[in-house]
């Protein structure tokens, strides 16, 4: 074919343009975690030959749980990105499945304030939040994190099981309410079996949104009781006042990295159709 | 199947409002609890909010407390720092958010029109998207930062050049992180739009002459108006609250604040409630009239978005 060999010509240089636009930085952050002190301001992108060390890596761990800097911070992370994770995907299985099964008014308000919420910006509850939060104790607390991470990652995750579930072949539900099946009992024998990709992939998004949150995580803690690694990061300090921290932060940023590229590797596909299920109704 | 559809219908006539009474309050019920999930911590707070910002509070003072009326929203709306922040948040947002549709088109072409290594693209254009903002930044950050950077050690750049040190080239880094992060969710929900375009339609294009770029602005660009739109709604809304990549980088310094770190440093640095819950609810008023703006001038057909992250 005469269109081959330059098609192919072109689409080689988009797609090397694309992984090193979208790999750059990724591999400049990990090289700049395996530099030594010395060699971390030489300005070269990858550490010289045979200048390279694990070191950064080792004294984020140091000191045990009790001293390192960043184990708390790192089980705080998982800890409470897991449990969001799992409260806000049975609570928007249930909403999502009412939705796209059930006929009841209210369906369309329902979607409306979630959009809303997904666009309302998080910076203005803040303020009522620290100060709710101090007074009934919740500041600083794995629940103070939780409950902000699930109002605003519902909506995605409704938005997303939704989109999924509109697909599940309708009639099966139907044919075991025949059967004599109550809407629960058909809601968990034979849609939940059939949801379970879907609500994987929205529990995967869903994990990225708390894994990635900032802000809520700066203002609503205080200490390593429940402070996760993106604020951690931001309050690293040296080993002594006098080496900057660089090498240790750039170390902490590339282990939270790991579960995204991970979660990237295995489920790339389900991520896109997660990502695109129900953006725009052809 | 006439037999099952007999079946249904002497099932409905038995008790047709029982049913669909049943059907409605299991449909509340299970709808409730995200509900009152997503009120919770939306709803109540910007109506505290509000009743805070009409207050004196600051937590440094706890005995000076006091009704103000609007006096802090006057003290917010004259003070030239709020008009600083806001024309930065409004040139990242802008900016960003332009750069981002350009590029965020291209990459979803690239996509689309796969030959080979569909997957290895896909695979690693999620990566910043997954990514935490924060190690973004710093990988920005350290990027251009003199002391460890690598960028100052490029052909064409001054060795010493300070690149936080000065304003616009500050908020020219925050932008450049900001749409690289960023970029690739655009790029999916262009992608989800471009892949409903009938094929068909440029074939027939091509039998009548038209070339390539007449294809791309005659029937790419109309037929995709509304996915574009909603990608420029929730992306804009996202970058006028851009928080994360400021506050790694300067921390506002350099007249580089956003609107959202104005908001914080009055709550959490200076304690002071009252003024910073008048900038909380004019954040919120702007993004209302930022949502509203494109419902209502560019016809956004809201029932076609759907929520990113």
């Amino acid at each position: 074919m005469r269109r081959g060999t330059r098609e192919y010509g072109a689409w080689s240089i988009g797609l090397l343009l694309v992984l090193v636009f979208a790999l750059l930085p990724v591999v400049w952050i990990i090289s700049l975690s395996l530099k030594t002190p010395t060699t971390v301001g030489d300005g070269r992108f990858l550490p010289a030959g045979g200048q390279w060390t694990l070191d950064n890596y080792k004294v984020l761990f140091e000191g045990g749980f009790d001293n390192s800097p960043f184990i708390h911070p790192l089980i705080n992370s998982i800890a409470i990105a897991l449990i969001a994770t799992a409260i806000a995907i049975v609570l928007a299985a249930f909403a999502a499945y009412a939705i796209a099964r059930l006929n009841f008014p209210g369906k369309g308000l329902i979607l409306g304030g979630a959009l809303a919420i997904a666009m309302f910006p998080a910076i203005s509850t803040i303020g009522p939040l620290f100060d709710m939060w101090r007074s009934i104790g919740l500041y600083d607390t794995y629940l103070g994190l939780i409950i902000p991470y699930l109002t605003f990652s519902l909506p995605l995750a409704i938005y997303t099981l939704v989109a999924f579930y509109r697909e599940i072949p309708w009639d099966l539900e139907q044919a075991a309410q025949v059967d004599g099946a109550t809407p629960f009992q058909a809601f968990r024998r034979v849609i939940l079996p059939l949801a379970a990709p879907g609500t994987f992939t929205a529990a995967i998004l869903v994990f990225i949104f708390c894994w990635n949150d900032f802000l809520f995580a700066i203002t609503l803690t205080s200490s390593n009781n429940a402070r996760t690694v993106p604020a951690a990061l931001a309050f690293f300090t040296g080993e002594s006042q006098f080496t900057a921290p660089t090498g240790n932060i750039a170390a902490a940023a590339v282990i939270v990295t790991i579960p995204i590229i991970i979660f990237v590797l295995f489920f790339q596909r389900r991520i896109v159709a997660g990502l695109t299920a129900g953006a725009v109704k052809g | 199947m006439s037999a099952l559809a007999g079946r249904l219908r002497l099932g409905r006539r038995g008790g047709v409002s029982d049913r669909s009474r049943e059907e409605r309050r299991l449909g509340w019920m299970l709808c409730a609890p995200a509900v009152i999930a997503m009120l919770l911590v939306t709803a109540y707070p910007i109506g505290y909010a509000i009743v805070l910002s009409v207050q004196h509070i600051d937590l440094r003072f706890p005995n000076e407390g006091g009704w103000v009326g609007l006096t802090n929203y006057q003290t917010v709306l004259t003070s030239s720092l709020w008009w600083t922040d806001v024309l930065n948040t409004v040139i990242i947002t802008v900016v960003s958010v332009s750069i981002e549709l350009a590029l965020g088109m291209a990459l979803a072409l690239v996509m689309h029109r796969a030959i080979f290594g569909r997957g290895l693209v896909r695979t690693s254009v999620l990566v910043p998207y997954g990514i935490v903002t924060v190690v973004a930044a710093f990988a920005w950050f350290f990027a251009f930062d003199p002391g460890t950077g690598f960028v100052n050690h490029l052909p064409l750049i001054a060795d010493d050049k300070a690149w936080f040190g000065d304003r616009w080239s500050a908020i020219g880094v925050i932008i450049a992180a900001e749409v690289w992060k960023t970029t690739p969710f655009m790029a999916l929900l262009l992608l989800a739009g471009l892949t409903t375009i009938d094929g068909g339609l440029y074939e027939a294009a091509k039998v009548d002459g038209a070339n390539a770029v007449q294809r791309f602005f005659r029937i790419t660009l109309p037929l995709m108006k509304p996915a574009i739109l909603v990608a420029l709604l929730f992306r804009t809304l996202d970058a006028f609250r851009v928080f994360d990549t400021i506050f790694i980088m300067t921390r506002g310094a350099q007249n580089t604040e956003s609107v959202s770190i104005l908001g914080y440093n009055q709550i959490i640095s200076r304690t002071n409630l009252g003024l910073g819950s008048a900038v909380s609810v004019l954040i919120f008023i702007a993004v209302l009239l930022i949502a509203f703006a494109f419902v209502r001038l560019l016809g956004v057909r809201m029932a076609e978005g759907r929520p990113g992250a």
